[in-house]
């Protein structure tokens, strides 16, 4: 879009630098330290053209969580104007204009809330200071509503439009002054507003990466090896390239060394690419490759395997202590009852329904992409470093993504697309299969859970054990496969410790929707019921005391026993929310009075991540074939002052309880190195019929609002496990359901 | 090949392989983006599209095995999106990423010919072949009993 600079208001205000994420447990600790220095980069968020048509920039990826509503809806709420007057447009990526223009951890309602709206604020002060100049009146006496500036004394009044380009010549004041609504007065925060796309989607209009089409675009489709970083030997690459529609057959040696910790990006993976005038071509001339692979040392990996040297670090003593405080082998000596368990919990694909993709073209020494990735100045960087070109020299346009849930943080698809683009006189669009995309997944790594719990005569918990193993170095946990030192219940009971150890992967793993927390969660919330169980104890009473109890507070000036970690602000866990969310949805569920009756049974968890806490109740049916229906799920979350999209946000908090459902059902095995799934039929998702009604509840409280892509998720696994619990009295430890004799009805 | 297609009520030549799945040529050579691809094999939906009004999984149907069925796409089920089960769509605000929407209003569509009041257990029926990763399912169920409703209005009127 271009803009005359005269006629529009362009609004040059500071906002959200100096941010830096991390995409792991509390991304905003790291990101928001304090004494960091801003970095006062300006913006340009705001357009005004002289009819009044406004348009606000989105500079967020958006792959489904509602970004490009939410950011946006900030700034018109503060800016005065009308949402239905409002035209969003994505930006193009450029981070120096306009922050950090990302998709993860949950981060982007923290990170844009009180920027946002400042920005909108300064808009509104700018145009009440040149209607005020205009009339010659005080800037104090105007006010302003529906884009336009009042002047109630004298009757008088202007337009947005019409004030622009006044307005764009005066100075921006400064964000720190700039006045903001009081919630009460709020028009656009807190009421649903429809997906700025939705009339695109429900029309087929070209949105998406996988749509983007460019004038010559040739198509590409990339095999790789069935086993991670296996290379090229040799291969029938010149009899491939005479077949039809194929233009270039192109080696990739990749640049990944095998080792037990695999980096996040850990360079191109090796295979052969096709490029041909369409996609179909491509994949047909695929088929009729034979290459011989040098497979590597990750054939030597099984599932068997992983299992079976779990086992072994259980049984020995872990490799290294997170936290550790209270004397926990003397409280399990001395308790009344000890519980062991372990849990198990597997490797898992993202599968986004949009395959991973992206469009480049070099042309001139510049590369100029289309990129749905979350991550994508991220991207722009590894494109560079691999490619050997400046950052400069690469244009990145954000486009729409069906589905990330953690995948499009990462940018080995981008890397590809602009490999071959390198490579090719034409625009490339470079698509996965549905098979490429389970296979080369860089899955959530599954995880082996030893825990051991002690409660005393009047069935209060006194001890907590827990030995995490899962995979990396004796240096790294692989990414989403480490455990936070201070997860729930850290700090609650008197005596606990948290250990991990790891074996080696040679495999690619990443963030899957609530890293970490998506496994965990699952592992303490169950075992949280087993000892409640024990103790002869209702599970939400027996927690809620739990809560009221926290004996190892992080506290200025207290001595960690390991290290000296000390988190701050809202990435520590609040009990009182914790608490207020388990009290809601307990009332909402009718939790009190739950039937109990054989076969059927209600389940009840809650966990605390991303800033957000979510309780949840599941209710299901188990049938005689061990085949679980869930009839109903309640949740109630607390994320804070605001729901800022409300219709948005529910959709969010029953998607999230759906992935978590499908979570259930999956699994990722090897065997000789291969991923033994690659396409819906044994890598499940959830389907309409077994979609359960699902009812969200809000508990507002007076904290800054935080996200809600990630923390709705995890709590729906172990509410289901304990109900089906309650229904049969068999506990599942091991995920997914058919390893414990379960199925999805 | 040479081959004529109705498709959107227009009649378009095609010079593809016979054994090219519709999908890929409805998006690469009729450049028609609505239909997504999903699996490949049939598995998603997200790729489905009516043919002469039933629900088919166009990455499955090979494009010379379509004959003179008329093909009705997202982009022809009412480019303004007027009809009943777009609006409802629109209405209740039904997409997360957006990308199964398409075929998962097809496949409403084609029930709502066949079944104008569904129950829930024909929704879940006639809807499980058509994936939501994101789990907008809640959703798709009243947007489709919406639709139920405002078709009915429409045709008593």
């Amino acid at each position: 879009m271009k803009m005359n600079r005269r006629s529009f208001l362009q609004l040059t205000a500071l906002a959200g630098g100096g941010l830096a994420l991390g995409l792991y447990r509390s991304p905003l600790a790291r990101a928001q330290r304090p004494g960091a220095p801003p970095d006062f980069t300006p913006q340009t968020f705001i357009h005004i053209a002289p009819d009044g048509a406004t348009t606000i920039m989105a500079r967020a990826s958006e792959s489904g969580q509602g970004m490009r509503n939410m950011l946006p809806m900030l700034i018109a709420e503060e800016l005065d104007v009308d949402w239905k007057d409002v035209r969003v447009q994505q930006a193009e990526l450029n981070e120096k204009i306009y922050g950090r223009q990302f998709s993860g951890g949950s981060g982007n309602t923290p990170l844009g809330w009180e920027p946002m709206r400042r920005v909108g604020a300064a808009g509104r002060q700018l145009l009440i200071a040149a209607a005020a100049q205009t009339w010659s009146v005080a800037e104090g006496e105007c006010t302003t509503a529906h884009g336009r500036v009042l002047h109630a004394a004298s009757g008088r009044s202007a337009s947005y439009g019409e004030l622009a380009a006044k307005a764009a010549a005066l100075p921006a004041p400064p964000l720190d002054k700039v006045k903001l609504k009081d919630p009460k007065e709020y028009r656009i925060i807190g009421h649903s507003q429809a997906g700025v796309d939705t009339h695109g989607i429900v029309t087929g209009k070209p949105l998406f990466g996988i749509d983007v089409t460019l004038p010559g675009m040739l198509y590409a489709s990339i095999e790789k090896a069935p086993v991670f970083a296996g290379k090229v030997k040799s291969a029938n690459t010149e009899e491939v390239a005479k077949l039809a529609g194929v233009r270039h057959v192109l080696v990739i040696d990749g640049g990944i060394t095998p080792a037990a910790y695999t980096p996040w990006e850990p360079g191109m993976e090796p295979g052969i690419a096709i490029v041909a005038d369409t996609w179909w071509q491509a994949q047909a001339a695929r088929r009729r490759l034979k290459v011989e692979w040098d497979l590597g040392p990750a054939a030597t990996q099984s599932s068997e395997g992983f299992r079976k040297r779990a086992a072994e670090l259980l049984e020995a003593p872990p490799a290294k202590t997170l936290r550790k405080y209270g004397d926990v082998d003397a409280a399990l000596k001395s308790a009344a009852k000890v519980v062991e368990a372990t849990y198990e919990y597997p490797f898992i694909a993202h599968v986004t329904l949009e395959p991973q993709g992206a469009t480049a073209h070099w042309k001139d020494g510049k590369l100029e992409m289309w990129s749905t990735s979350t991550l994508p100045e991220d991207g722009r960087g590894l494109v560079a470093r691999t490619l050997g070109i400046a950052p400069d020299d690469i244009t990145t346009h954000m486009v729409r993504a069906g589905g990330s849930f953690g995948r499009r943080l990462q940018n080995d698809y981008l890397v590809e697309a602009a490999w071959i683009a390198k490579r090719v006189d034409a625009p490339v669009k470079l698509l996965w299969s549905r098979e490429d995309d389970i296979v080369h997944d860089p899955f959530r790594p599954g995880g082996t859970a030893g825990l051991k719990g002690g409660v005393d005569a009047q069935g209060k918990l006194t001890a907590w054990r827990h030995h995490l193993v899962s995979f990396g170095d004796d240096k790294q946990m692989t990414s989403g496969g480490g455990i936070g030192r201070d997860s729930y219940p850290a700090g609650f009971p008197p005596a606990y410790a948290i250990y991990t150890s790891a074996q080696p992967l040679m495999l690619r793993t990443g963030a899957q929707r609530a890293p970490g927390d998506n496994a965990y969660c699952w592992v303490a919330q169950s075992f949280l019921d087993e000892l409640a169980f024990a103790a002869g104890r209702d599970p939400l009473e027996f927690q809620l005391e739990l809560l009221s109890n926290k004996l190892a507070p992080w506290s200025a000036g207290e001595k960690d026993p390991v290290g000296d970690h000390e988190p701050s602000g809202q990435d520590v866990l609040i009990p009182e929310r914790f608490k207020g969310v388990l009290e809601l949805v307990a009332e909402k569920s009718g939790w009190a009075k739950r039937r109990k009756e054989p076969g059927r049974g209600m389940g009840i968890a809650a966990w605390f991540c991303h800033r957000g806490y979510f309780a949840e109740v599941a209710d299901v049916t188990v049938n005689e074939e061990s085949q679980v229906t869930v009839n109903q799920v309640w949740a109630a979350g607390d994320v804070g002052s605001q729901i800022i999209n409300p219709a948005a946000a529910e959709s969010m908090g029953q998607g999230g309880i759906m992935e978590g459902l499908g979570h259930m059902a999956q699994e990722i095995t090897l065997v000789d190195g291969r991923i033994e799934q690659s396409n819906f039929h044994n890598h499940p998702l959830m389907r309409m019929r077994q979609a359960p009604k699902i009812e969200v509840y809000w508990r507002k409280t007076d904290y800054s609002p935080t996200g809600l892509g990630e923390p709705t998720l995890p709590p729906i696994l172990p509410a289901v496990t304990n109900a089906i619990f309650a229904a049969t009295g068999k506990r599942i430890r091991t995920l997914p359901l058919k390893r414990s004799g379960f199925s999805w009805a | 090949m040479v081959l004529k297609l109705k498709v959107n009520h227009a009649v378009m030549t095609v010079d593809v392989s016979p054994d090219t799945p519709l999908l890929w040529v409805l998006r690469d050579v009729l450049d028609l983006k609505g239909a997504k691809y999903g699996c490949g094999i049939g598995r998603c939906g997200a790729c489905t599209v009516l043919l002469d009004g039933r629900a088919v999984r166009s990455c499955m149907t090979e494009v010379g095995e379509v004959g003179e069925s008329a093909i009705t796409t997202i982009e022809g089920l009412s480019p303004d999106g007027l009809h009943p089960v777009q609006m409802a769509w629109e209405a209740l605000d039904v997409p997360q990423c957006g990308y199964c929407q398409a075929g998962q209003i097809l496949a409403a569509t084609a029930l709502l010919e066949k079944t104008p009041h569904p129950t829930d257990a024909e929704i879940d029926a006639a809807m499980s072949g058509n994936i939501c990763r994101c789990g907008t399912y809640t959703r798709i169920r009243q947007a489709i009993h919406e639709a139920a409703a405002a078709g009915a209005t429409a045709r008593n009127q």
